[in-house]
C-alpha cells in the first residue's frame, strides 16, 4: 500500500493548472510521467536530494490511469484530494451545477460505513 | 492586559462568496437569506470594535502537507498571502493579502510552549479559506492584523478532541495576559457534520442532521463535557467523513468557557452542510 504516494500525485497534480488538464486528457502518459520524474522529489528539496523507494502498487497505478475515483476511495486515497482534482478535470463536462458531485456519490453509494481507512 | 472583546466560532463554507455576489439567474435562491444571516453575524463583530483577530481555522493541503505535518501551527509574520489557484478555481475565491501581529503571534508560542503545546510554527504561511472565509464574512474590509493559528483535523493520526478544547481554553489564558491594550476578537471555524469525496456528499442537507442537532446545542449552551462525553475521533466518523472539522468548533467552545452560553446563534439548513454561527462577549456584550 502507498496510499501517501496516491495522496501525493492527487496533491501536486491538482495544484498545478497545467497538470491538471495533462492528467485529464492523457491518464496514462501522465501517470507514467509522475511516477518516474515526480514521485520521488520530496517537494521541498530542488537539488537532487531526493527519494528513492517510492513507487505505485499495480491496482494504484490502474485506479489512477482509469480516473476511477471508486477505486482510489476504496484504496484509502483522501477523499478530498480526489474530488477536489476530479471536479476540477469533470465537473465542466456536465450541465446541471452539482450534478458531477451528485453522480460521483452515486458511485460510491455500496460502499458501507466504516469507509476504507485514509491514515497514510 | 489585552481584552478579548468577542469569540466567535462558524462553518466557513467556500461558496458564500460566490453566492453572495451573484446577480440574475446566478444568484441562487437561498443567496438572499444567506446574506441577510451574514450580516446580522457580521454585526456583532463590527460592535464589538476589534484591533486585532486571531483565526483559527485548517489548512486543506495547500502549504501543509504529508511529509511534514504539524498538528497545531501558529503563524508569525508581517504579512499573509492569502487563497490558492485551486480554491479560485473551485470557489471563485480573491486574492487576498491580510497583516499580521507578530508580537501577539510571539506570544503565543512563547506561551503556548511554555504551557505544554508543542506548537509548530510558520514565518511564510499563505492562508486559505478556512481563514479567509471568516474574513469574508465578518470583516470583508480585511483591514485588521491576525495571527492564524492551524489546527489539524484533516490528516490521520489527529490529535484527541479533549486536545482542541485545552488548545482553546489555553488561548484564551494567553490573549488575557498579552502586554497589549489591544482589543483582540478570537475567530475559529470549523464544520458541523459534512461529507467530501464520499457517497454521502452534497445532499439536500448536511448528511447527518441529528448530530447537527446537538452539535449546536452542545456549542450554544458551552457543554464542553456533554460535548466531550460523546465525541472521540472514532464516532466524528459517524456523521460524515470530514466531521473532524468540527474539533475546531470544541477549540472555540474552549475559548469560550465551560458553560457560557453563546450571545448570538443562528444556522442556516443549507444543501450539503448546514451553516452555524455564533458569538460570545466574554465581558458583557458592547453597548
Amino acid at each position: 500500500m502507498s496510499k501517501y504516494l496516491l495522496d501525493k500525485f492527487l496533491y501536486t497534480v491538482d495544484r498545478d493548472p497545467e497538470l491538471v488538464e495533462r492528467y485529464r486528457e492523457d491518464p496514462a502518459g501522465t501517470v507514467e510521467w509522475w511516477e518516474r520524474e515526480r514521485a520521488n522529489a520530496v517537494l521541498n528539496c530542488i537539488t537532487g536530494e531526493h527519494s528513492t523507494w517510492q513507487k505505485f502498487e499495480e491496482a494504484e497505478r490502474a485506479a489512477l490511469v482509469g480516473h476511477d475515483y471508486p477505486a482510489l476511495f476504496e484504496l484509502g486515497a483522501h477523499p478530498f484530494l480526489t474530488l477536489t482534482l476530479f471536479i476540477a478535470m469533470f465537473e465542466r463536462d456536465y450541465d446541471e451545477p452539482l450534478a458531477f458531485q451528485k453522480e460521483y456519490a452515486v458511485r460510491l453509494a455500496h460502499f458501507p460505513m466504516p469507509y476504507p481507512d485514509i491514515a497514510t | 492586559m489585552a481584552e478579548i472583546v468577542a469569540v466567535i466560532a462558524s462553518t466557513h463554507h467556500p461558496f458564500y462568496y460566490r453566492a453572495s455576489t451573484a446577480t440574475g439567474d446566478d444568484r441562487p435562491p437561498f443567496a438572499d437569506e444567506w446574506v441577510a444571516k451574514i450580516e446580522r453575524f457580521r454585526e456583532t463583530l463590527t460592535k464589538a470594535r476589534p484591533d486585532v483577530l486571531v483565526m483559527v481555522g485548517s489548512d486543506h493541503f495547500h502549504q501543509l502537507w504529508l511529509d511534514n505535518m504539524p498538528q497545531f501551527l501558529v503563524g508569525k509574520a508581517p504579512f499573509y498571502d492569502a487563497n490558492w489557484y485551486n480554491e479560485e478555481r473551485e470557489f471563485g475565491l480573491p486574492k487576498m493579502l491580510l497583516h499580521g501581529e507578530e508580537d501577539l503571534s510571539q506570544h503565543l508560542l512563547r506561551n503556548g510552549l511554555d504551557a505544554g503545546f508543542d506548537l509548530a510554527f510558520s514565518n511564510e504561511l499563505r492562508i486559505d479559506h478556512s481563514i479567509t472565509c471568516p474574513i469574508i464574512t465578518l470583516r470583508p474590509e480585511a483591514d485588521l492584523p491576525i495571527v492564524p493559528v492551524y489546527t489539524n483535523i484533516f490528516a490521520p493520526p489527529m490529535p484527541q478532541p479533549k486536545r482542541f478544547v485545552q488548545l482553546g481554553q489555553a488561548i484564551r489564558t494567553m490573549v488575557e495576559s498579552w502586554p497589549s491594550h489591544q482589543r483582540v476578537a478570537i475567530i475559529g471555524t470549523g464544520h458541523l457534520s459534512l461529507e467530501l469525496g464520499g457517497p454521502r456528499q452534497f445532499g439536500p442537507h448536511g448528511p447527518d442532521p441529528e448530530f447537527d442537532r446537538k452539535a449546536v446545542d452542545w456549542i450554544a449552551s458551552g457543554d464542553i463535557s456533554g460535548c466531550l462525553a460523546e465525541v472521540t475521533l472514532d464516532s466524528l466518523h459517524a456523521p460524515g467523513n470530514a466531521t473532524h472539522g468540527f474539533m475546531d468548533f470544541m477549540l472555540m467552545m474552549g475559548v469560550a468557557g465551560e458553560g457560557a452560553k453563546a450571545d448570538h446563534v443562528d444556522t442556516l439548513d443549507l444543501f450539503h452542510t448546514m451553516e452555524a454561527y455564533f458569538t460570545w462577549y466574554p465581558n458583557g456584550a458592547p453597548q
